[in-house]
Parts: structure tokens; sequence; C-alpha cells
């Protein structure tokens, strides 16, 4: 089992390896950051300076070399634009993202499953066609058009939630979060749940369809001839064979949600790291960009492998298969 | 008395395209300790006759009409309640494929031992004793070690024959196994049923065999009953009624098999193992439910049918025996 | 039997007879559309901001939805939206689908180590946040038509070349794939006229939640400001424009162009969802 561990976490590495040249390059291709420093209208000489004082005058190899070399040590540049380290500021930001991830990630767990099992288990109910149908639209609605919506209704029409910000933080372990008091509450509810909804509607769909496959195996009957009652049958048959593929899906989708509240901060101007990078891409501050894949597809590496580690320790045929 | 009564029992399956009759009129009765040996084709309703004995039907299933009495009981009177207290502790089911009907996410211990504690308040000692003895009991060695097995960490026959500790474990009246060596290969079939009749014989726990192969059960069963299409078509004492079939059905399964010589076969001549034969099969497949032929199911392929055959045959008895054909065959 | 069964799911035909009006009505935009919202010509200033069913300055133009900031009836910008949305949505995932196909097979048939290659290549893409590549692609090739359809085919076709491939293998494993070898087919043909007629039936079904996701990955990135340019003007890009005046109450700016989105990917995905049922015989009750 360890060896194939072994072996994963060493393809993640290179994945990480090859995305950091792919990003790296493709970056390099965007505009020339060196008119950030000094206007176009400049004098040659001044041009030349900052060039070479942002090391943009070596050929991309090198930059490249001079990159991977920082990187490893934690250096991963300064910003052009707030010429602090660019890893710092995706620090700074990351508990913003992750709040919101982790309440989609919670809400579509405590949402997504009941509805699904129960969907599951009773095919052609009311319950279950309804769930359905709010599933197809769930991952039809565009995430920022739903932010619009929810704006609309409960920010200017009913004037109970604001409409963008983040409110007043508390600090929990040294980390700002805004969850702990109401007035941090107000602001994230929208944006939360602006970035739950696709996922709400997605663990639905794989919970009805997983419980609709486990409920009609052969061990549910041979469990009820031997006298179990639904509700162990739903707890101590069910539910474990269901959740295998479900907590995969939970973890992977945890990686997609960091990665995809950009456009829920951009819309609610939520302070994280996916308003972050639209800021920098549009702005030119390539160390920062950089930096932010790199941050996010470490996080996305870790994330896979954790979960192929709970895949392992859930499933106890895989755990024999891999021995 | 007899343990199990059965009378008339008529199973229905309401689909979308109809109510489909499994069931028509079933009836059999079974003493305590002996084995009755259920015999048909796919189709014929072996497995729907298994499930509603224990209210275990699928949801367009529902028994329509008929008795089932188990020592005294009607359990068609009873609750749901009172049917899974009976499940497992009174009445047991062995299903055709263990890898199946094993759940595989928790250890064969722990399944078994389920089994005990929903019956019996006992405490975890006690309960992993029984579970042990129970595995004792259907061969399977180091008991205490295999208990934290999983299921898919065992062979096919190791699992059925969990399978069947599972069944024995509460030492129930009645265990009805449907088709429990079908999934396995020939030789592990054949152990397993020389360990049925042992456990059989040893604790005098009813037993209903379901299987489409009548070489399994002649060896086994002490009363065979051959269903076809959802009625049973002749009912008797296992060694009379594979010598002198009544029924051209039976006749017919009879000559199917491959060694039907050794068996009294067509041309009567208990022929010897060498006696060269083209293999027989009976002509036509079994109706679908939703379309069965009027009157005698079995007439499209019977040779012997007539226009008398356009109606249902009634059961009729003689003796032991019992068979539904206006046309049976010569008695001995 | 496949579209007899099909046609039985009333959801399936409800769904594909509104796809099928929404295509019609992009199609022939410039036919059905009151106004050319790009023609400044027909476009007046003063006309802006009008609510929802309100008449032209001249009384004799009907704004059905309204009209946006710069005076354009949002009716007609809605379905020339709608023409662009579909168009890249849909050819995208047919371009992205030829390429997983074309790879799927490869890698199916030769096997080995091109097989595995092929597939770690796949692997590393699909381990990618799709958003985070199109986001960079795009913020590379810079804005543009071809360079979005460029981008979101290059996000897609590594979904279809594993499924293709998946599906693929197990028809290779088959016995009538290695008589035709023995017969000394040639490899294309092998994989063209045996593999893959018997692949397109889960093809289809990802064909169809592939396009559902290419049309709402285009509107996103529309409404961030990169991927297609002002001048061909998508949905998103629609609901991008009217997002300011949302504060303002004038809604219909940037909700009807919303809604419009949202009717033409929930009836792209309820096809796919019926597809799904009526191909797999277990799940059509």
């Amino acid at each position: 089992m360890f060896d194939m561990l072994a072996r994963r976490a060493l393809q993640s590495a290179l994945v990480v390896l090859v995305m950091s040249v792919l990003a790296f390059a493709g970056i390099h291709l965007v505009g020339d950051p060196v008119y950030l420093l000094v206007p176009p209208d400049a004098p040659q000489a001044e041009i030349a300076r900052a060039t070479r004082q942002m090391g943009l005058d070596l050929p991309l190899h090198q930059q490249y070399g001079r990159f991977l070399w920082n990187a490893v040590h934690g250096d991963l540049g300064n910003s052009f634009i707030f010429n602090r380290p660019a890893l710092a500021l995706i620090f700074e930001r990351m508990p913003a993202t992750l709040e919101l991830a982790v309440f989609a990630l919670l809400l579509s767990a405590a949402i997504g499953i009941p509805f699904g099992m129960w969907s599951g288990m009773h095919p052609g109910s009311a319950v279950q066609k309804i769930a359905m149908g709010f599933s197809i639209l769930g991952v039809s609605v565009p995430v920022f058009w739903l932010g619009l919506i929810l704006i609309m209704l409960f920010s200017v029409s009913l004037g109970w939630l604001p409409s963008g910000g983040r409110g007043p933080t508390t600090s929990l372990f040294g980390i700002e979060v805004s969850f702990l008091g109401w007035d941090g509450l107000r602001f994230m509810l929208l944006p939360a749940c602006t970035l739950a909804l696709h996922n709400i509607a997605l663990v639905m769909r794989i919970t009805e369809a997983s419980t609709r496959e486990v409920a009609g195996q052969e061990y549910v009957r041979f469990a009820r001839a031997k006298g179990v009652g639904p509700l162990r049958l739903v707890w101590r048959h069910i539910a474990p064979n269901v959740m295998i593929p479900v907590v995969t899906v939970l973890g992977l989708e945890f990686a997609h949600l960091i990665a995809f509240s950009l456009v829920t901060e951009t819309i609610f101007a939520w302070p994280g790291m996916g308003k972050l990078i639209i800021d920098s891409l549009l702005q030119l501050d390539r160390p920062v960009v950089v930096a932010y894949l790199m941050v996010v597809l470490l996080l996305y590496v870790l994330i896979n492998f954790v979960v192929d580690v709970l895949y392992l320790l859930l499933d106890p045929r895989l755990r024999a298969r891999s021995a | 008395m007899a343990l199990l009564e059965v009378r008339g029992l008529v199973t229905e399956f309401h689909t979308a395209a109809g109510v489909a009759r499994a069931l028509d009129g079933v009836s059999f009765a079974l003493e305590r300790g002996k084995v009755l040996g259920i015999v048909g084709e796919s189709g014929s309703g072996k497995s729907v006759t298994a499930l509603s004995l224990m209210n275990l039907l699928d949801g367009p299933g529902r028994i329509g009409a008929g008795e089932i009495v188990l020592a005294g009981e009607d359990l068609r009177r009873a609750s749901e309640q009172r049917w899974r207290a009976l499940r497992g502790d009174r009445i047991a089911m062995v299903f055709q494929d263990p890898m199946m009907s094993l759940n595989p996410v928790l250890r064969i211990g722990d399944q078994l031992a389920e089994t005990v504690a929903l019956h019996y308040r006992k405490d975890r000692a006690a309960i992993r004793e029984q579970v042990a003895e129970a595995l004792r009991r259907v061969g399977i060695a180091a008991p205490r070690e295999r208990m934290r097995a999983y299921p898919h960490e065992l062979s096919g026959g190791m699992r059925q024959r969990v399978a069947i500790a599972n069944a024995i474990i509460n030492r129930p009246d009645l265990i009805i196994a449907d088709e429990p060596t079908t999934a396995l290969d020939v030789t592990i079939q054949a152990q397993i049923l020389y360990e049925m009749k042992a456990l059989v014989r040893e604790s005098g726990t009813a037993l209903i065999w379901i299987t489409h192969d009548i070489g399994v059960v002649k060896d086994l069963a002490d009363e065979l009953c051959v269903m076809y299409a959802g009625s049973v078509i002749e009912h008797g004492p296992v060694a009379e009624v594979l010598a002198h079939p009544r029924h051209p059905y039976t006749r017919g399964l009879i000559d199917s098999l491959p060694d039907a010589g050794a068996m009294g076969g067509i041309d009567g001549m208990g022929g010897t193992a060498g006696t060269r034969r083209r293999l027989y099969s009976i002509p036509g497949a079994t109706p679908p439910l939703l379309a069965l032929p009027p009157g005698c199911a079995f007439s499209p392929r019977c040779g012997r049918a007539a226009a008398l055959c356009a109606t249902r045959p009634p059961a009729v008895a003689e003796g032991a025996r019992a068979h539904r054909c206006f046309y049976p065959l010569e008695r001995a | 039997m496949l579209a007899r069964r099909f046609l039985r799911r009333h959801a399936g035909v409800a769904a594909a007879a509104f796809l099928l009006l929404l295509v019609l009505l992009a199609a022939l935009a410039p036919l059905v559309a009151p106004q050319d919202p790009y023609d400044l010509g027909q476009v007046w200033i003063m006309e802006n901001e009008r609510p929802p069913l309100s008449r032209s300055d001249d009384g004799r133009r009907l704004f059905l939805l309204g009209t946006d900031g710069a005076g354009r009836d949002m009716a007609s910008a809605i379905l020339y939206g709608l023409r662009i949305s579909l168009a890249i949505g849909i050819g995208s995932a047919l371009v992205a689908l030829l390429l997983g196909i074309v790879v799927g097979l490869a890698a199916a048939y030769y096997g080995g180590r091109i097989d595995a290659a092929l597939m770690r290549i796949v692997d590393v893409q699909l381990s990618l946040p799709t958003i985070l590549v199109a986001l960079v692609l795009l913020a590379v090739l810079g804005q543009g038509v071809d360079k979005t359809l460029m981008a979101l085919v290059l996000v897609q076709w590594a979904t279809f070349a594993r499924n293709v491939r998946g599906a693929a293998m197990v028809e290779r494993g088959k016995d009538y794939i290695e008589a035709a070898v023995g017969q000394g087919l040639p490899a294309w043909r092998i994989m063209l006229r045996h593999v893959l007629p018997n692949c397109w039936a889960p093809l289809i079904v990802t064909t169809t939640n592939q396009m559902a996701s290419a049309i709402t990955l285009e509107a996103t990135m529309s409404f961030l400001g990169i991927g297609l340019p002002q001048t061909e003007p998508s949905l998103g890009l629609l609901i991008s424009n009217g997002f300011d005046y949302v504060l303002a109450h004038q809604y219909w700016i940037s909700v009807f162009p919303g809604v419009a989105l949202v009717l033409l990917v929930v009836s792209v995905s309820v096809i796919g969802d019926q597809l799904r049922i009526v191909l797999n015989p277990k799940l059509d009750a």
C-alpha cells in the first residue's frame, strides 16, 4: 500500500514541476511588466535599468532557474505592484478564500447527502423528482449570475445582507476569520451560498446515483433477510457503501471550490486569493500570478493525495489490492 | 403437523406492462428435519417462492392470495415487525452469489455477530463464541482469526460457507437456500452439499433447496417439487418422481441430464456410462409471465398436448405424490 | 430504437424541442430580432435604460425586455448573444471531441508505452483546475473568438480522450477486433469503422455535458473580462455589462441574458441526463 502512495506522491511532484515550467513560461508571454515601474515614454536608459533590476534581461531559462532556486527556498519573488513577497500576499488572503470554500463544502455535504440518499432509496417519489430537478438547475446556473440574483434579492430589494466586501474579522489562532461573529458572518453568507450551490447540486446527484446502486445490491437484501430493520439498514449497511464515492467527490470538489472561488470573489469583492489573481492578471503583476498558480496547484495536489488515502481507508477491498 | 404449510400461494408483480403472476397457486408442505428440493428453469418462479416465504419481495411484487403457515402461525397476518423477528432467527435464507450477498465493507465476524445480536441479548464474548462455533460447524478452520476477514479476502467456497453459517447461527426452524451452489465450481459444490446434508441431519432443521439442476438435489432432497411458469406441476418423494415421473415436463428435465441413461433414460433401459446418445433438450422456451398460454403453460412444448390442455389442469393427488396433467405419463 | 426510447421521455423531448427553438432563433437572429443592436444606426442613446415592455420614443417599437445602457434592445441583444454563446460552446466541444477521439483511439489501439505516455498527459491535464487553465490560457493568448475557441478546446479535449480511450480499450479486448486484426485490416480502419461505432453511447452523454460546461465556461470568462472581446458580445459579456445597473434597480440588463443562458444550459443538461438514462437500461424505470 505504501509504495502505491509513494508512487502517487512522486507523480504529483512531477505534475507540480511541469506546471511550474508552463506557468512561468506562459506568464512571460503576457505583456511586458517593465512598464509597471517606468512610464512608456521614459528614456531608454531608464527602461534598460528597470529591465535589469527586474531580471527581465536574462534569457528565459535562466530566469526560470533563478525562480526555481528561490522557490525551493520559499521565495516566489516580490509583487511588482505591492513590492512585497508574493507568497506573503497570498497567505494573507488565503483564510478568506478557505472560509468560503469550507463553508460551501459543509453546506453541500449537509444538504446534498441527505437529499441524495433519500432520493436514491425512493426513486419516483416527489422528493426525488424535486431534488433531481433542483440539481439540474444547480449545475446549470452560472455562478456569477447566481451571485447577481442573490445580490439583487437580498441586498438591493430586501436590504438584508451586504452586497460585497468582507466584514469585521476576529483572530482565531492568529488567523483572521469572519464567521465567528454575526457581523462578519453577514458578509460571508451570500458569497458562500453562491459558491455552494453548484456543489450542493453535484453532491446530491452523486449521492443519489450511488445510493440507487447500493440499495439494489444483494447484500442489502441479505441484511433484510436476517432481520435488519430500516434504520439500521441505512446506517450500517447502505451508508458506508454510499459514502465511498461520495467522500472522494467531496474531497476533489474542495480543491475545485478553492480554485473556482475567484469568480465569486470578483462578484462580491471578497478579498481572497482569487480576487488577487484576477487583479494581478489584469495588471500584469507576474510574480503574484505565478505564486498563486503554484500555491493552488500545490493545494490541488495535496488534496488529491489526501483523497487517495481516504479512499484506501474507506474501502477495504482496495487495501488488499494494493498490498 | 408439518413445520411449514404453503397453500395456494399467489404472487403477482404489478409492472407498467401489466400484472405478471409469478406464482399461481403454489402448495407444498415440509416436515421438520426434511429437505424439499424445488426444481425448475429460470422464470419458473422458484426464487419468487423463496422471497415470498420470507416476505422479501421487491416493490412491484405482492402476495395476492394463499396461506403460509409456519409451526402453526399464519405468517400472512404477521406484522413487518414480526417478520423481522422471524427472519434470521426462525427462518433463514442463503442466497446464490456470496460475493454479492455479503457486505463488502464489513468484516464477516461483524456480519455474523449482527445476526445474533438482532435477535438475542447477549454479551460480546458470548456472541463471539457463537460466531466461532457457527464457523466451525461449516468447516472453516481457525474461526477466531477468520472472523476478522473481509468478504473479498475469502474464496468463493469459503464465502458461501460464511453465508451458510449466517443462516444456521441461530438454529432456525427452516432454511431456504436459493441456488446456493450455482455460483461455485463443481468440486466445492459437492463439498457444500455434503456438509449441508450433515448439518440438517444433526440439527433437525428443515431445508428448502432451490435449484435448476436436478442432479444436485437427487441425493440431498427427501421430496421434490417441480415448478413451471409459476405452478407446481409435479410433487412427491424424490426417488419415485425421478424414477417414474408423471408429468411430461419432469420427464423432459430428467432426459436433459447428460447422464440420463444412469437414471433410466429415454429408452427405459438403465443405461450405463458409455451409452452414446445425443444430448436432449426440451424444444421451445419458457413462456414470458405476461404472455402465458391459456390453460396448461407447458402445452405449447408438450408432445402429448390435446384440446383439453387449453384449460388449466387441476392438481391430482396420488398418495404422497401430486401432478398437474390431463395426460400424465404411465405409472411405473 | 434508441430514438424511440428517448422520445418516450417527456423531459428529454421537451428539452430537445426547446433547444431546437433556441438554435433556430439564434441562427435566424438577423431576421427575427426587432433590431440589430450592433448597428449604430438603429440605436439611440436617448432610449437607454428603459424598463421592459416600454415603447421607443417614436412609439413604433416595443422593447420587450427593456434597453441597456446604450439604448440597445435587450431582446435583440440576447438573440445575438445566444448565437455567439451557442456557436462557441458547441463548436469548441465538437473540436475537442474530435481531438479526444484521435488521441483516445490512438492510445487504445497502440497500447503499451504510447498509451501510458498519452494517458499521463491526459491525467496531468485533468488534475488541473479547469478554470485556472482557461484563465492562464486566455491571459496568454489574448482576447478574440479564435483564441477563446482554442482555449476551450484545450480545456476540454482531455475528458473526451479519457472517455474514448476507456470505451475503446473495452472494445479492443473483444474477439471481433482480434478477428479484424487477424484479417489484416489497417489500424485506422479497425479503429474508425469497428471500434468507434461501438463507443458512441457514453460519448454522446459526455459530449452534451461538455457542451453545457463549455457554454458556462465561456460565459464565465467573458464575464471576468477575458475571452471574447466587446465586439462579440456573448451572453456572459451582456451579463457583465449589466452588472453595475443591478444596484440601481435596473435589473433587466443583467437578469434577462442570465435567464437565457440558464435556459440554454439547462436544456442541454437535461438532454444529456435523459440520454444517459435511456442508454443505461437499468435506470430506465
